[in-house]
C-alpha cells in the first residue's frame, strides 16, 4: 500500500518508478503484478480521438468604447459562439458551424471548417477574425465590433470540454446496401469495414475501470498542457453491463475537463472534418495512475486481448436505439486490422490515434521523472456502480397546443 | 516496366473486345484500376500496363489509332505527413492497399505506387492529410 503523498515524495527525490500502460503490461507478464505493484509507483496513460463535447471560453477584454457580446451574435472565423454570458466572455464549441455552411444539403457534406479549427487556429498562434453584432445600453453602448483576436492578446482561453475521455467505444459496422457517413467514419456497406475508437490497453479510464484514483481535481496531461478533471463527464454511467476483469462492455465512465489553452500545442488540440457528419476537435488527453496497490496494478495491465468492444450497426441499430449489438471483438484483434463479424472478415480502422496515445503516456511519464509533473489527490471521487448513476434516453412528453404552462 | 493510364472510349468503341488485344497482339500484362461507362456511353478505363517499354508504347500507338483517347495517369495523391495523425481511419477505405499501418510503430504509411487516384482516403481523413495534385 502506498499514498499519493509518498508518490509524489519519491517524483520530488527522483525515486519514482513511472512507467506507461503499455510497459506495465509487459512488466506484469514477465514479472508478474505483485512484484510489479510493489515496483511500479504510477502508470501513465494516452488518448488521441475526435471529443465532439468539447469548447473554449474566452474573455478577450473591453472595446473602446465599451461593447455587450452578452445577448448579441458573435463569430470567430465565421464560426457563430454562444453569447448568453457577460459582456465579453463566450464560449465556441468544437462542432459549431459557419451559418452559411451547405452541411448535408448535398449530402455528403465535407465541413471543411468550424469550432474545432477555430481551436486549433487559436492555439497554433494564428490569428482569428471576431465579428460582434449586438444592441446598445447606456454603458455597452457600441454595437459592432470587427477584430482580429490572437490566443497570446486575450484574457482567459480556458478549454472546457463537458464529455471527453469515453472509457470505452461501439466499434461501428454498417449492414446496409449503401455507404453511410458517421462520426465513426465513412462506413462502407454489408460489412464493407469496422470503424473503432479508442486507445484500447493506452486509453485512461480503461486502465482505472472504478474510477478509484480519478476524481475532482486529478490532474492531467490535456491538449499538450496541464489539464484537470473538472466533474464527471455527461452521459456518464458507471452502472454499464461489465466483464468478469471489471472492464465495460461498452460505453461507461467519462470526464469533463478543463484546462488553460495557452499552455497547450497544435499537435495534441487539432480540428476534424468527419464528411456527411460534422466538426470536431482532436483531443489529447493522458492521465497518470498511481499504483497504490495490487488491485489497482492488476487493473493497469489489463492488455489490449482482455478489453472488449462491442460491434453496432450504425445503418439502423445504432440511429434507432434498438441497443442490438452484433458481436463483441477486442482491442488485439482490432488492431491487427481484421476482424470477423457474422462469419465475415472485416477490415478496420480507427478514428483515435495509438501512435499519438503512445506519445502523450510518454511525454506524460517524462514530466513526472523531470519532476514537472505531480500527482493530485482527487478532492472527492465520482459516483461508482453501488450508486445506481446511470444514463437515461430522452423521455419524449408530446407538447400540446394551448398548453396551460404557455397560457 | 510498367505505367497508369486514363482510357477514354467513345460510344462507338465500348463494345469493341479492344484490351484483350493488349495481351494477345502484345503480350501486355493489365491490372484495371477504375472502369466506368457514362449515361452517353462513353467509357473510362484507368489501366496499369506492365511489360516491354516498346510494346507499351505499341500498345499506346494502336489504342490511339483506334479512336481511344489515352492519357497518362497525371492526378497524384499525396500525404501531407505533418496533418496526419495516424489514425487509420483511411486505411480500410483504400481499395489498392496503398495505405498501410506499420504494426510497430503505429505509424501509417503512403505506398504511393500503389495508389489508383480514387480519392476516397481525401474524404476519410478527419485531419485533411491527403492532397489531390494534378
Amino acid at each position: 500500500m502506498k499514498t499519493i503523498a509518498e508518490i509524489n515524495e519519491k517524483i520530488k527525490t527522483g525515486k519514482a518508478v513511472v512507467v506507461t500502460a503499455e510497459e506495465l503490461v509487459e512488466l506484469c507478464r514477465s514479472q508478474g503484478v505483485k512484484k510489479t505493484a510493489a515496483r511500479v509507483d504510477v502508470v501513465t496513460t494516452g488518448t488521441f480521438g475526435p471529443m465532439c463535447s468539447s469548447g473554449l471560453f474566452l474573455n478577450i477584454g473591453h472595446s473602446r468604447p465599451r461593447i455587450k457580446i452578452g445577448g448579441g451574435k458573435i463569430t470567430l472565423n465565421r464560426v457563430p459562439a454562444y453569447a448568453g454570458l457577460a459582456a465579453v466572455d463566450f464560449y465556441i464549441g468544437a462542432t459549431a458551424l459557419p451559418d452559411d455552411d451547405p452541411r448535408n444539403s448535398l449530402p455528403p457534406g465535407n465541413f471543411t471548417y468550424g469550432g474545432g479549427h477555430v481551436i486549433e487556429d487559436l492555439v497554433s498562434g494564428k490569428d482569428v477574425k471576431l465579428e460582434v453584432s449586438t444592441y446598445g445600453t447606456d454603458c455597452y453602448p457600441r454595437r459592432k465590433l470587427v477584430t482580429w483576436i490572437n490566443l497570446k492578446d486575450v484574457n482567459e482561453a480556458i478549454l472546457f470540454n463537458p464529455r471527453n475521455c469515453y472509457q470505452n467505444y461501439n466499434v461501428a459496422v454498417n449492414l446496409s446496401r449503401k455507404t453511410i457517413y458517421t462520426y465513426m467514419g465513412i462506413l462502407k456497406p454489408e460489412l464493407g469495414n469496422a470503424n473503432y475508437c479508442s486507445a484500447g490497453q493506452l486509453s485512461p479510464l480503461l486502465k482505472d475501470p472504478y474510477l478509484k484514483t480519478i476524481g475532482f481535481g486529478t490532474r492531467i496531461f490535456l491538449g499538450g498542457g496541464t489539464g484537470y478533471v473538472a466533474w464527471w463527464g455527461t452521459q456518464y454511467n458507471p452502472s454499464v453491463k461489465r466483464k468478469e476483469n471489471g472492464l465495460p462492455c461498452g460505453g461507461g465512465a467519462t470526464l469533463a475537463l478543463m484546462g488553460d489553452l495557452k499552455g497547450m500545442k497544435p499537435e495534441f488540440l487539432r480540428g476534424a472534418s468527419l464528411v456527411g457528419y460534422g466538426v470536431s476537435l482532436i483531443v489529447g488527453i493522458g492521465i497518470p495512475i498511481p499504483i497504490l496497490n495490487e488491485e489497482l496494478c492488476r487493473w493497469a495491465a489489463i492488455p489490449d486481448e482482455e478489453i472488449w468492444a462491442p460491434v453496432v450497426d450504425y445503418s439502423q441499430d445504432y440511429p434507432q436505439c434498438t441497443g442490438r449489438v452484433l458481436a463483441e471483438v477486442n482491442y488485439a484483434q482490432l488492431k491487427s486490422g481484421r476482424i470477423e463479424v457474422m462469419g465475415k472478415t472485416v477490415p478496420t480502422g480507427s478514428l483515435s490515434s495509438y501512435r499519438q496515445a503512445r506519445e502523450i503516456a510518454g511525454i506524460l511519464k517524462s514530466w513526472i521523472l523531470q519532476k514537472q509533473f505531480f500527482l493530485s489527490q482527487p478532492v472527492f471521487s465520482f459516483p461508482g456502480p453501488e450508486t445506481g448513476y446511470t444514463f437515461k434516453m430522452l423521455k419524449e412528453r408530446p407538447v400540446k397546443q394551448n398548453n396551460k404552462n404557455e397560457g | 516496366m510498367d505505367k497508369k493510364l486514363v482510357l477514354n472510349f467513345p460510344p462507338s468503341l465500348v463494345d469493341k473486345p479492344i484490351i484483350s488485344c493488349l495481351v494477345k497482339e502484345f503480350g501486355l500484362d493489365f491490372n484495371i484500376l477504375k472502369a466506368y461507362v457514362t449515361p452517353e456511353e462513353e467509357g473510362t478505363l484507368v489501366l496499369e500496363l506492365k511489360g516491354e517499354e516498346e510494346k507499351i508504347t505499341g500498345a499506346i500507338a494502336y489504342l490511339k489509332q483506334l479512336g481511344v483517347k489515352v492519357e497518362l495517369l497525371s492526378k497524384e495523391v499525396e500525404m501531407v505527413r505533418e496533418r496526419c495523425t495516424d489514425c487509420t481511419a483511411c486505411i480500410p477505405q483504400c481499395p489498392a492497399g496503398a495505405l498501410w499501418l506499420d504494426q510497430a510503430t503505429y505509424q501509417v504509411n503512403f505506398t504511393s505506387e500503389k495508389c489508383i487516384a480514387c480519392g476516397i482516403c481525401l474524404k476519410a481523413c478527419p485531419t485533411k492529410a491527403m492532397v489531390l495534385r494534378i
